[in-house]
């Protein structure tokens, strides 16, 4: 039984279609980008993965049980999230955060158990932020911030970690870090479903790419491609989804992406004959 | 440093004995003169029922049945005022919410003034706080319909939504006012009313604010955990296991509750759900299983300390308790503006 999946997912924001016929089942182990443009609804997707937001149709599954039935409790249990924006503006201590993550193991009067204790100490390990466990997260800098936000997903033992952009505030040493600790939780049997933005590092650490993009003739969002970094990464799907080209070597069984840069033919040939029309008019 | 138990313990330990000691002061001050040892006797007797010695009637229900309800009303309408601001910072997210501010005291004062005009007051004794609560409600139901979008609001809408929702009530309030004047009984029993404050209440006002805001302030402390949790926004409270939807909800009903009892009870006394909670946040940090007790006290100790200043220093002059409290909120709400400017920009 698949950790997670969905079927036939339709999502419209003012009865507009934002996303619609999204299928997609994920296997325990893995470590899945969702890839595409700005506004290709990374962020809507993984929203309606956890069930923080409602689809118009179709259904997502948790072990084969449809989310929207089951409680927010049960769903915390093996949905684990990382939200995009960090604002922590109470004063919390870092291991408080982290002690959230216990919150649905915990009925409101229960204190942690030695046991508790010993799980929000490993994510703190994990994450590498022994160190700040006393500090205010409202001192935090945007990077630690991030490591205790993930210290809290990891402390709610969940299957599965969704990630949303989870790098996005990192300088290059702890976006790397992040993401190889990413990696090895899915070594150890977890599945992790990420927006990333940086292709090169997608096809360097993930080993499942999910291009989101407009198919010709459509408004919604879809799946465009979905598989390997090497299936998913052709010049094709880069220029219909990213208006770019590159040069796509693979080496060691790696594909990167070098030398990129946008198409703007398109654009510009459509501009020209916009232009024309207009000076045929006047 | 917030989560040092000992200085936690130690503020709470702080503000329990000023509560009984302003408690104290609030049974054996007033302008009546009644010795200390008589005073000893008529609690005793009223305690433990013994018999009565010979002691002047009216000093025994000036004792009773004037100072000790003004008492507990005060503390108990201080107390719920400052739980609800602390609740309803929380829900928003928003150091600036509370119940004078997002209109939620002026909705119940209007529903408060619809129960007298309408004769509902002269039915039950609850038809006040009942139309109080109803009017808190739908006044907290838009303005958070109107400032908050998927979870997030915005200090302006939010405020301004507040102080929109508060002029429509007070213009509402004004209406029925002008309308009742005909019916000098019905005009002359909202005007008292809206005069609110603490004189002449008796124990039947103590029997709606105490069940309510015993009993909010219990369930409350039983959502202390998703407080916190809310206070980190929607997505991580619904990630962690928090069904934000129907907790809102219920602190919703549970602060709205608590805002109509009061203010059925003492009338709309601002700022002290706004001040108090800032304060003991500023002491204790973001924990609400510290936040919410510190609060109760906090606040009880607040309202009846100012009444007790005024009865000290200004009892010639019948100064009303709201202006007390607004003449130390209000400059504290603008600082709390300016701070807010400076981190914003």
């Amino acid at each position: 039984m698949s950790p997670l999946s969905c079927s036939n997912l339709l999502f419209s924001y003012d009865k507009k279609p934002l996303l619609e016929n999204i299928s997609l089942d994920f296997t325990a182990g893995q470590f899945v980008a969702l890839i595409g443009a700005n506004g290709a609804g990374k962020s809507t997707l993984l929203q309606l993965l956890l069930g923080l937001i409602k689809q118009q149709s179709g259904t997502v599954f948790i072990d084969g049980r449809d989310i929207h039935r089951q409680k927010r409790r049960d769903i915390a249990k093996q949905l684990a999230f990382v939200p995009q924006s960090i604002e922590l503006p109470y004063a919390f201590s870092a291991q408080a955060l982290v002690a959230m993550g216990r919150n649905p193991y915990l009925g409101p009067f229960e204190l942690e158990t030695a046991e508790d204790q010993r799980i929000i100490h490993n994510a703190m390990h994990q994450t590498d932020i022994t160190h700040l466990k006393n500090r205010l997260v409202t001192t935090l800098s945007g990077g630690e911030k991030q490591r205790v936000i993930i210290a809290r997903a990891l402390a709610q033992q969940a299957a599965t970690l969704l990630l949303d952009e989870p790098i996005a505030n990192l300088d290059i040493c702890h976006q790397i870090e992040t993401l190889q600790l990413i990696r090895a939780l899915t070594h150890s049997g977890k599945l992790a479903i990420s927006a990333l933005h940086d292709l090169n590092l997608a096809a360097r650490y993930c080993d499942r790419l999910i291009l989101l993009g407009q198919m010709p003739g459509s408004s919604a969002t879809t799946v465009v491609a979905d598989g390997s970094p090497a299936q998913v990464l052709t010049a094709d799907n880069l220029a219909q989804c990213f208006s770019i080209a590159a040069d796509i070597i693979t080496c060691k069984g790696i594909v990167n992406l070098t030398n990129i840069r946008p198409i703007k033919e398109k654009i510009e040939q459509d501009n020209y004959a916009t232009q024309s029309t207009t000076s045929a008019v006047y | 440093m917030f989560s040092n138990l000992r200085f936690v313990q130690l503020i709470l330990m702080l503000l329990i004995a000023l509560c009984a000691g302003l408690t104290l002061l609030g049974i054996l001050q007033g302008p009546a003169d009644i010795p200390l040892a008589n005073i000893g006797i008529i609690l005793k007797q009223a305690l433990f029922n013994t018999g009565a010695q010979a002691l002047p009637n009216w000093q025994t229900s000036i004792i009773l049945d004037v100072r000790l309800p003004r008492v507990i009303i005060a503390l108990f309408a201080g107390a719920s005022l400052a739980l609800c601001g602390l609740v309803m910072q929380g829900m928003f997210r928003n150091p600036l919410a509370s119940p004078s501010v997002l209109g939620v005291s002026s909705g119940a004062s209007l529903g408060a003034v619809i129960a007298i005009y309408l004769g509902a007051s002269l039915v039950s004794a609850w038809a006040i706080p009942l139309f109080a609560f109803i009017g808190a409600s739908i006044s907290l139901t838009i303005v958070y319909r109107v400032a908050s979008n998927h979870g997030q609001t915005s200090v302006a809408t939010l405020l301004l939504s507040g102080v929109a929702m508060s002029a429509l009530n007070v213009a509402a309030t004004s209406l029925l006012l002008a309308l009742s004047l005909s019916n000098w009984d019905v005009a002359r029993m909202i005007i008292y009313w809206t005069m609110g404050g603490l004189d002449g209440r008796t124990w039947d006002h103590v029997l709606i604010i105490l069940p309510i805001v015993v009993s909010g302030f219990v369930l409350l402390v039983f959502y202390s955990k998703q407080l916190d949790l809310l206070l980190l926004g929607e997505q991580h409270a619904l990630s962690v296991g928090v069904d934000v939807r129907r907790v809102r909800r219920n602190l919703l009903i549970i602060s709205t509750a608590m805002v109509g009892a009061s203010v059925s009870v003492v009338g709309g006394i601002g700022f002290i759900g706004l001040v108090v909670p800032h304060i003991m946040r500023l002491l204790l940090g973001p924990a609400h299983r510290y936040l919410l007790p510190a609060c109760l006290l906090a606040g009880a100790l607040t309202l009846l300390g100012a009444d007790l200043f005024i009865n000290r220093f200004f009892s010639e002059q019948a100064i009303p308790l709201g202006v007390v409290t607004a003449a130390l909120g209000a400059p504290f709400f603008l600082f709390l503006l300016i701070k807010q400017r400076f981190t914003l920009s």
